[in-house]
């Protein structure tokens, strides 16, 4: 291929990702984007212009070297384009799925000033995808330290510490405490959004590469106390997330078919509940079915329901149903990527925006009736800087719903606190801990993710891991003291 | 793969296991649960820990087959194995001298109630138990009980062995006899009958614990699937309890919700039984019962 002139480059459209149509895939659980093909991604490689103070890598935290791996998917040279990701980042098949690029890496690309940014997500997911399909690079295990390390919790921040400690030379022993290794990319993000078998690859790999010691069925806490592990092993990284779900504090909560966005993704998402009763574990699904909350999980949650919806009227032939998102925000405050609430309006939920439910009405046979709600407008910035919500008074109307999900969050699950004297941890209940080095209050346990920080996005709990498991290192070989 | 080690047929539908879970044994403790997987496809369920040998490494579980994943296991035999076990979970019973105290076990709930009954009694209680079942059939472990107990009532609702009664019967009887006696009680079984029992202790105003079983996914605290509405609010099962203050449950609330699933639960046994018939036919053929 000649050699294109800046302008040439600049002229080049952002190559589209196929998807499957909307109509499509609400019939089916497979995954809406379908990644791009060669020619596709070294035809997106063209259009970046190979600053000499690139800002893209500003807005990684994982500091993936952009420049460098898109221009080995430029000139074709794919395992160097897979060399340089895997020095920063363990898991790209799954990052370029999941990660909120647009106010990322590509935020901060030049070309977005004027036109579209380079697809940097995009064309991660294409190294990550070429690697779990061609093994080109061997993650290998550097001299064995001979310390040995806890890892509590498989999911982003975990496995990441754990592969970079592997790499690193120490040993590495995984506690999880669901039967599968995955976190939340297994409990909570769903099949069309991010396949299992990309997650089950990526881990295997490296686990296998490394050594590392993955054991499911271990609820720290419970099974193990942090105390018993600390005597068993040289350092201890938490990374258990925040899997405590929200629910508001309004009547009717305890109904049947009111639920966590947790428990009605886990049912779909880990127990693989929209095959039932191929597999043991039942999912409902409402005739109209309110989502409450307007973030990446809510999206997940309505998406699940309306493949939902689409499987039963195939099997039952009863009526497709409703999927509506509720939020008490406008459309300006949405904390969805903007791909997820894109590919949810696609395929059809309905939004409700400055909406608020106040009570859950129930049919007196223990199900849902009605949800009441109040009709919200924006008033002045609050704490999180996004213009509060305040009910309208008067507006209270009646949603006829039969299931209600609400997804407003998580908090830490304080489980593995139990026996960890000294480990302190803030109001919110997450662990306290550096932000740059990931140490606790508590000596040799280091802690990064969303049990830091509460609910946040994958690519920052793999930062924490990744930051955490330098600083471990660092301890680990003396060059540090705690 | 969590080993079976050693089965007992309690009656046609309840069945004892005894598990090699070295892990979950070092650390279980009366009135705590394990949640379960039997094979890959299989779901969670959560099952009462019945006893436990910390040296052998052992978990000892009894379950009724009332679904299709406990007909499942009521299936697996030694050498076989489950896929999942996870525990011990939820608060261990608070054991200490009360002085005198009941423990009310229903059918297959005399099982989790029997460490605590064991506990109680060693830490220097004088344990009045009361055990029922339907019928003479599905009473289990009325030795043990015994030999734990200072005192034993044992009912069946049939009459076909011990007194013609419910529990509720010699339990208010006793309540009525030695009024002010009683510190505490313990029950565990049905819904219905921890319902009834909480209602019958509540005029004398003894402290009465129940163990709730209601639907879990992870039973981490994680999905909330087991919310249960207390008098000041809801709460879970699988961390907060699974022990409650009997007096403080809102039942028809937690009956409501326990049979949420009871469609698909039904229709993954039919289907379940479908597929199974041709063996259930060869058995039947043979004449094994």
């Amino acid at each position: 291929m000649a050699e294109l002139t800046k302008k040439e480059r600049m002229k080049i459209p952002r190559q589209e990702m196929p998807v499957q149509e909307p109509e499509d895939r609400v019939e089916n659980f497979s995954e809406v984007a379908l990644g791009y093909t060669l020619e596709m991604a070294r035809r997106e490689a063209e259009r970046c212009l190979q600053c000499k103070d690139p800002h893209c890598m500003e807005g990684c935290p994982v500091e993936v070297t952009i420049p460098e791996f898109i221009e080995a998917v430029r000139v074709g040279d794919m395992a160097k384009a897979v060399a340089a990701m895997k020095a920063k980042n363990n898991l790209p098949a799954i990052c370029g799925r999941v990660c909120p690029q647009e106010v990322q890496c590509e935020q901060r690309c030049i070309l977005g000033k004027k036109g579209e940014p380079v697809a940097i997500g995009r064309l991660e997911r294409f190294v990550g995808d070429f690697e779990l399909a061609n093994n080109t690079f061997a993650v290998t295990k550097g001299p064995s330290t001979g310390k040995k390390v806890a890892v509590v919790g498989s999911g982003p921040a975990g496995i990441t510490c754990a592969v970079d400690l592997g790499r690193m030379g120490h040993d590495v022993t995984i506690f999880e405490s669901l039967h599968t290794p995955g976190g939340v990319l297994v409990y909570g993000i769903p099949e069309f959004r991010l396949p299992k078998a990309v997650i089950r690859a990526e881990i295997e790999t490296a686990a296998k590469a490394l050594g590392i010691q993955i054991l499911p069925d271990y609820v720290i806490g419970r099974t193990l106390t942090l105390d018993e592990l600390l005597a068993q092993f040289d350092a201890v990284f938490l990374g258990t997330g925040a899997g405590l779900p929200m629910f508001m504090r309004i009547p009717g909560i305890n109904l049947n078919g009111v639920m966590s966005a947790n428990e009605f993704l886990t049912r779909v998402n880990l127990m693989k509940g929209y095959e039932f009763p191929e597999y043991d574990t039942p999912v409902k699904v409402g005739r109209k079915v309110a989502v409450i909350g307007a973030g990446n999980v809510a999206m997940d949650s309505a998406r699940c329901a309306l493949r939902l919806h689409s499987l039963r009227a195939r099997t039952n032939g009863v009526e497709r149903g409703e999927v509506h998102i509720v939020y008490r925000r406008s459309p300006a405050e949405v904390p969805a990527r903007l791909e997820e609430v894109h590919h949810a309006k696609e395929e059809g939920v309905i939004f409700d925006f400055l909406t608020n439910p106040i009570e859950i009405i129930g049919d007196g046979k223990g199900g849902v009736l009605a949800m009441r709600c109040i009709r919200m407008e924006l008033g002045e910035p609050d704490q999180s800087g996004r213009r509060s919500p305040i009910p309208i008074k008067g507006s209270e109307f009646d949603m006829e719903v039969d299931q209600v999900i609400f997804a407003l969050g998580t908090s830490p699950n304080p489980l593995v606190f139990v026996n960890a004297d000294g480990l302190e941890r803030s109001k919110y209940g997450t662990a306290v801990a550096n932000q740059e080095s990931g140490r606790t209050t508590l000596e040799r346990v280091w802690a990064g993710g969303d049990v830091v920080t509460g609910a946040a996005t994958v690519i920052s709990a793999m930062g924490a891991g990744k930051r955490a498991a330098a600083d471990m290192d660092r301890y680990l070989k003396g060059e540090s003291t705690w | 793969m969590y080993k079976i080690l050693e089965k007992q047929v309690l009656s046609d539908v309840t069945k004892l296991v005894v598990v090699e879970a070295p892990q979950i044994a070092r650390k279980a403790k009366a009135g705590q649960f394990v949640i379960v997987i039997t094979h890959e496809r299989g779901e969670r369920i959560p099952l009462t820990i019945a006893d436990y040998d910390r040296e052998a490494g052992t978990l000892t579980m009894i379950f009724q087959e009332v679904g299709k994943s406990t007909m499942e296991m009521g299936l697996l035999e030694v050498g076989d194995g489950f896929k999942t076990i996870v525990g011990p979970l939820g608060h261990p019973t608070e054991i200490e001298n009360f002085g005198s105290v009941i423990c009310v076990g229903g059918g297959v709930g005399i099982a989790p109630v029997y460490p605590i009954a064991r506990a109680l009694k060693e830490a220097g209680n004088k344990v009045i138990s009361i055990i029922g079942a339907r019928t003479k059939e599905l009473l289990l472990w009325e030795d043990k009980m015994r030999a734990v107990s200072d005192e034993l009532i044992v009912t069946t609702d049939d009459g076909s062995y011990g007194r013609k009664a419910l529990v509720t019967v010699p339990l208010q009887e006793i309540l009525e006899a030695k009024p002010g006696e009683i510190a505490k009680i313990w029950a565990i079984g049905p819904t219905i009958m921890m319902k009834f029992v909480a209602a019958t202790t509540k005029p004398f105003n003894v402290p009465t614990i129940v163990s709730l079983n209601t639907i879990m996914v992870d039973g981490t605290g994680m999905c909330g699937g087991c919310r249960v509405l207390m008098d000041d609010g809801a709460q879970f099962v699988c961390v907060d309890g699974p022990e409650f203050d009997g007096h403080r449950v809102d039942w028809n609330n937690l009956m409501s919700r326990i049979s949420f699933y009871r469609s698909e639960e039904q229709a993954a046994v039919e289907r379940w039984r479908e597929s199974h018939k041709c063996n259930l036919d060869r058995m039947v053929a043979e004449g094994v019962k």
